[in-house]
């Protein structure tokens, strides 16, 4: 038997606003317990909620990055369920009008390209945070109303690749926009997948599980990939597939029963009547477009068709904005960019490895870069040399000055250089006369010792030059 | 002392001349409670020590000459959270719930110079219209302690009407200002929907609630109307709306003259006691005589208000309602061992009645399955209701009617019945639906208990109810009348 | 007269809300609630074809704040107020299923 896989994704993406979306209250993490709370977060009597205009902006640019169309009467509606973490037993959240809808994003799986649609988003508050102990669990309402947009995607994803290379694709494009960080590992970026399999043909879906702790893209495609395979032996043994939840091992890399689903959840959904609805305007979408930057596709192209970069470079060059920016400001401070392509893939990348930072928390400029591979250009420095300066301009060091200061300048004057291999030549004689036998060798010995009497400064190409001059006289 | 006869001017110039100071006048009107309140029970919670403290610092800074509110004492209802003074709403989910901050109408009465007497009785969670469902007192009618004062603003309106405070602050979702008003023989307002700021109202049903100011006198009404109203951040539903100077308005006695007055068929139908009826018949014979047209028109949904109502209204305070769960503040039960039974224990302890039934109605009507023949349905009806005023108010200045069927009902003859207490609402819920501006004055008596007439305005135009009912007020001895209470002097 | 609500339902009902119903309270509620659905589908009399739901009356429309933060610093009074807490957390008995939703 033939199967097909349909898989779904939700995910929730934290917006880095000052405020939270419906209480002035910080949007800080690490803090003491309850340090970023107030009244409203704790769902006091007689406090009302305020709508956060950043929050609906950031989602307006989450739109227009997923091609999605934005609603333009919206309204927020109350999800009603009980749990510590959610204080008011309501989420104010949009199920009725969400703020946009029908967009999609292209991923690329081997080659191919294929368009998958998103059905939905939608922003909505962020719930606390329970800590569990045996007899007691411990409430931290400093994550309650933190803005979060979801984003659910259509059923049109087919298989477990597709799936990592959406949920690549969706964290490429929110990053560029700069609304989140968009990072697993740190929950601003959390995603929920049910997946089904139907025999190749059958028109209705089959029975979808739903997946939980995935906690890293990786994690998603392995659990989908068991989960379709489980799904799969079932069908095919001629059993049945339950509507339930499932978790994800990471030492195994099974998917185990959490709960069997008795029925759908009844979350009471009706329109929020402390907030007035949301009309927004094709002006302000307008200028939300204008100031929206320039998304990874269309860098790709331009630093593959214009600046002469490989399709895989590019690639490299456009995973976060903030390594596509110090790329572009680097090359319009002049650099080539085929080398700081290199670079930046290179040194910069393997010492932000090494120091487990990003590179916008480094002392690294686009001007320190742009001015190192200059000066290996112009001839200043070798490449040897500018391993050194390298390590200075992670320190913020400007490099022409630690060059000048190191005393690292080439010596590339030939009026200076001259006299050294004379002198050199008049010293080695028996090299001399190696090379007019025909030993090449005797080069290499030749332009060590020069190299040797000018402390390693002396410029290998104005060296050979002169040398192999003053050899053929 | 009490407050019969006074209003807030002649107060204003007693304060002025220094015929009394702020300190007595609130001490005598803590003195004036204690011997009228056990008779009463208007007050939940009595604000002595810091009203005098308050009082003390008037005096000595001195009374604003230009601000008729310096130094007068006011009660206030107990849904409306005072920082540090216990709010409860009538409820023993927040028996000892000492709030941290204060309502903006508080901030606001604070910052004019009014003196927080204390906190007024109410049903639960302001729901009901008797008062009899208050987890702790019942109060009575200031009339006659046998009857209910009506309610949920019970507390507020018995407290005016037995002259223990001057004017009162409640809050309305289907009536409950205009209701309590008309069985105590007092001025009630409940301005358009978003005219006063909700932040610090204890949620009932939050597209319906509304606070309004509760009053002797039409004019004291609109004064502390300008007090309370206007835009404010912490409630994004509230107006932008500019807020006249409404007392000022009110010194032409003809100014009814020309206007044209809406009598709907539907508010002098079946279950309408004749006595009431006939009162209104008598007021609408008074505006004729007052150089107004008075005629019949139709509100043909309004019989579906009440249904339409205990939908919408229990819905949203199912929602509202949750956040009392045990957790973070209020009352949690006692020997709990899981978090089921926190939610569970604490609500089902913390919550009478009147207030679960609320609750099993709007979760009932919001669940799946049923939200659309029940919540939209309602929803829908709305529209049609708001609908129905706006073809009478586009060529009529305003509508008058009865505030409520009956007069002043016997505590205890219908808490049993919720159907029956239901339909009392019948004439003040469509103007809750409709988000429109109602005013209720007395308008006579019916075997000793005043009758209430009820005035509904355009949207944010409270000015032509005010000067109406200021015009009516003038050409009737009705707000003259006192209760024959113990106590007065 | 056929029941629009019964017993068990209204005992669902209950359950989302986080009530516990006596087994005499589960009796004349039901009854209650029963006459007041009942009046509810009066409704059913009106026709509301292509009638838009009113959820708000509010005038406003479109009213937001800027997104500016700002600390009340009400942690401590919050904290005070709640009927149990441990090192800045809300303390409450265990939780004992740990469905979490958002
Ligand atoms: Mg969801
Ligand atoms: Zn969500």
């Amino acid at each position: 038997m033939n199967f097909e896989t349909t898989i779904g994704l939700e995910v929730h993406v934290e917006l880095k606003t000052n405020s939270k979306i419906f209480s002035p209250s910080p949007v800080e993490f690490g803090d003491d317990p309850n340090a970023n709370t107030n009244v409203i977060d704790w769902g006091y009597p007689g406090v009302l909620p305020t709508t956060n205009k950043g929050v609906v902006e950031s989602g307006i640019k989450a739109a227009l990055a997923l091609h999605a169309k934005v609603e333009q009467q919206t309204h927020f509606d109350r999800k009603n369920y009980f749990y510590p973490d959610n204080p008011k037993a309501y989420q104010i959240s949009q199920s009725d009008k969400p703020l946009a809808h029908d967009g999609w994003i292209e991923v690329d799986v081997d080659g191919t390209k294929k368009k998958i649609g998103i059905a939905e988003m939608h922003i909505e508050e962020d719930a606390g945070k329970n800590t569990h102990e045996r007899d007691y669990s411990y409430v931290d309402l400093n994550r309650q109303g933190t803005p979060l947009i979801e984003i659910v995607s259509k059923p049109e994803i087919a298989s477990p690749d597709e799936a990592y290379a959406y949920l690549e694709a969706l964290r490429q494009r929110i990053q560029f926009t700069g609304i989140s960080d968009v990072k697993m590992e740190e929950g601003s970026m959390r995603v929920d997948v049910n997946i089904s399999v139907r025999p190749v043909g059958q028109t209705e879906f089959g029975t979808k599980t739903e997946l939980k702790n995935l906690n890293s893209f990786n994690y998603v495609r392995k659990g989908l990939a068991f989960e379709e395979q489980r799904q799969q032996r079932v069908l095919m043994s001629g059993g049945e597939i339950q509507q339930e939840t499932r978790r994800y091992d990471e030492a195994s890399g099974q998917t185990i029963l959490m709960r069997v689903k008795e029925g759908s959840d009844d979350y009471r959904y009706f329109p929020e009547p402390d907030l007035p609805a949301l009309q927004i305007s094709d002006d302000w979408i307008n200028d939300i477009n204008a100031s929206m930057p320039e998304m990874p596709g269309k860098r790709r192209d331009r630093y593959v068709n214009e600046l002469g970069i490989t399709d895989y470079d590019a690639m490299v060059l456009t995973q976060t904005k903030e390594m596509s920016d110090f790329f572009d400001e680097t090359v319009a401070l002049g650099a080539d960019p085929k080398m700081a392509a290199n670079y930046l893939q290179g040194d910069v990348n393997a010492f932000l490895n090494d120091k487990q930072v990003d590179l916008q928390d480094t002392d690294l400029t686009p001007a320190n870069l742009a001015g190192m591979i200059n000066l290996i250009n112009d001839g200043t420095i070798s490449t040897k040399m500018a391993k050194k300066v390298f390590k200075a301009i992670t320190e913020g060091q400007e490099p022409k000055a630690f060059v000048e200061e190191k005393g690292l300048v080439q010596l590339s004057d030939p009026a200076q250089l001259q006299p050294i291999i004379d002198g050199v030549l008049a010293d080695n004689q028996q090299s001399v006369e190696d090379f007019n036998n025909g030993k090449d060798r005797a080069v290499g010995f030749l332009v060590g010792q020069i190299m040797k009497q000018t402390h390693g400064k002396a410029n290998p190409k104005v060296v050979n030059q002169l040398l192999m001059a003053s050899l053929k006289k | 002392m009490n407050y019969f006869g006074k209003d807030l001017a002649t107060l204003h110039d007693d304060l002025l001349n220094k015929k009394i100071t702020v300190v007595d006048l609130v001490q005598q009107t803590f003195d004036n409670i204690d011997k009228t309140d056990p008779k009463i029970g208007a007050f939940l919670a009595l604000n002595k020590e810091a009203a005098l403290k308050k009082a003390a610092e008037i005096d000595a800074a001195g009374v604003d000459a230009d601000n008729v509110l310096s130094g007068i004492p006011l009660a206030i209802k107990d849904n409306i959270v005072t920082k540090g003074l216990t709010t409860t709403a009538a409820s023993k989910m927040l028996e000892n719930f000492k709030p941290i901050y204060d309502a903006t109408v508080v901030e606001k009465l604070a910052a004019l110079g009014t003196v927080n007497v204390g906190k007024t009785n109410m049903d639960e969670f302001a729901m009901g219209g008797s008062t009899e469902n208050s987890a702790f007192k019942i109060t009575k009618n200031a009339w006659d302690q046998d009857r209910v004062p009506g309610g949920s603003s019970g507390g507020s309106a018995a407290a005016v009407a037995s002259g223990q405070v001057i004017a009162a602050l409640g809050s309305d979702t289907g009536g409950s200002i205009r209701q309590p008003a008309a069985f105590n023989g007092i001025v009630g307002m409940k301005p358009t929907y978003g005219r006063i700021s909700r932040w610090g109202l204890i949620a009932f049903a939050s597209s319906l609630d509304e606070i309004g100011p509760m009053t002797r006198t039409v004019k004291d009404n609109a004064t502390l109307l300008s007090a309370l109203a206007g835009h404010d951040g912490h409630d994004l539903t509230s107006s932008t709306q500019e807020v006249p100077d409404f007392a000022a308005e009110l010194n032409d006695t003809t100014s009814v003259k020309g206007m044209k007055i809406g009598l709907p068929t539907e508010f002098l139908g079946e279950g309408v006691d004749e006595g009431v009826k006939a009162a209104i018949l008598a007021a609408a014979d008074k505006y004729r005589e007052l150089g107004a047209t008075v005629e019949e028109v139709s509100l043909p949904h309004n019989k579906y208000g009440v249904a339409a109502y205990y939908i919408i209204a229990s819905s949203e305070a199912s929602s509202n309602l949750q956040r009392f769960d045990g957790i973070r503040y209020g009352y949690r039960a006692d020997d709990v061992t899981n978090l089921e039974d926190v939610y569970v224990k604490s609500r089902s302890e913390g919550f009478g009645d009147e207030v679960k039934r609320r609750i099993m109605l709007g979760t009932f009507s919001l669940s799946a399955g049923f939200y659309d023949a029940y919540f939209k349905k309602a929803a829908q009806v709305r529209t049609l209701i708001i609908d129905d005023f706006k073809a009478v108010l586009k060529d009529h200045d305003f509508i008058m009617g009865p505030v409520t069927p009956t007069t002043a009902f016997k505590i205890g003859d219908e808490i049993s019945d919720p159907m029956t207490m239901y339909m009392n609402d019948i004439l003040t819920i469509p103007v809750n639906l409709a988000g429109l501006p109602g005013l209720s004055l007395p308008a006579g008596q019916v075997a000793g208990l005043p009758v209430g007439m009820q005035l509904i305005g355009r949207p944010f135009d409270e000015s032509t109810l005010y000067k109406a009912g200021y015009v009516f007020e003038q050409a009737t001895d009705y707000h003259n009348q006192t209760p024959s209470l113990g106590g007065q002097a | 007269m056929a029941s629009r609500i019964d017993q068990d339902q209204v005992k669902h009902v209950a359950g989302l809300a986080k009530l516990e119903l006596k087994d005499n309270q589960v009796d004349y509620f039901t009854k209650q609630l029963d006459d007041i659905i009942g009046l509810f589908e009066t409704l059913d009399e009106v026709k509301t074809d292509n009638i838009e739901p009113t959820s708000s009356v509010s005038d406003q429309l479109n009213v937001m704040r800027e997104d500016v933060a700002d600390n009340w610093g009400q942690r401590g009074a919050l904290l005070a107020n709640a009927p149990e807490s441990e090192n800045g957390y809300i303390k409450v008995p265990a939780i004992i299923d740990e469905s979490e939703d958002e």
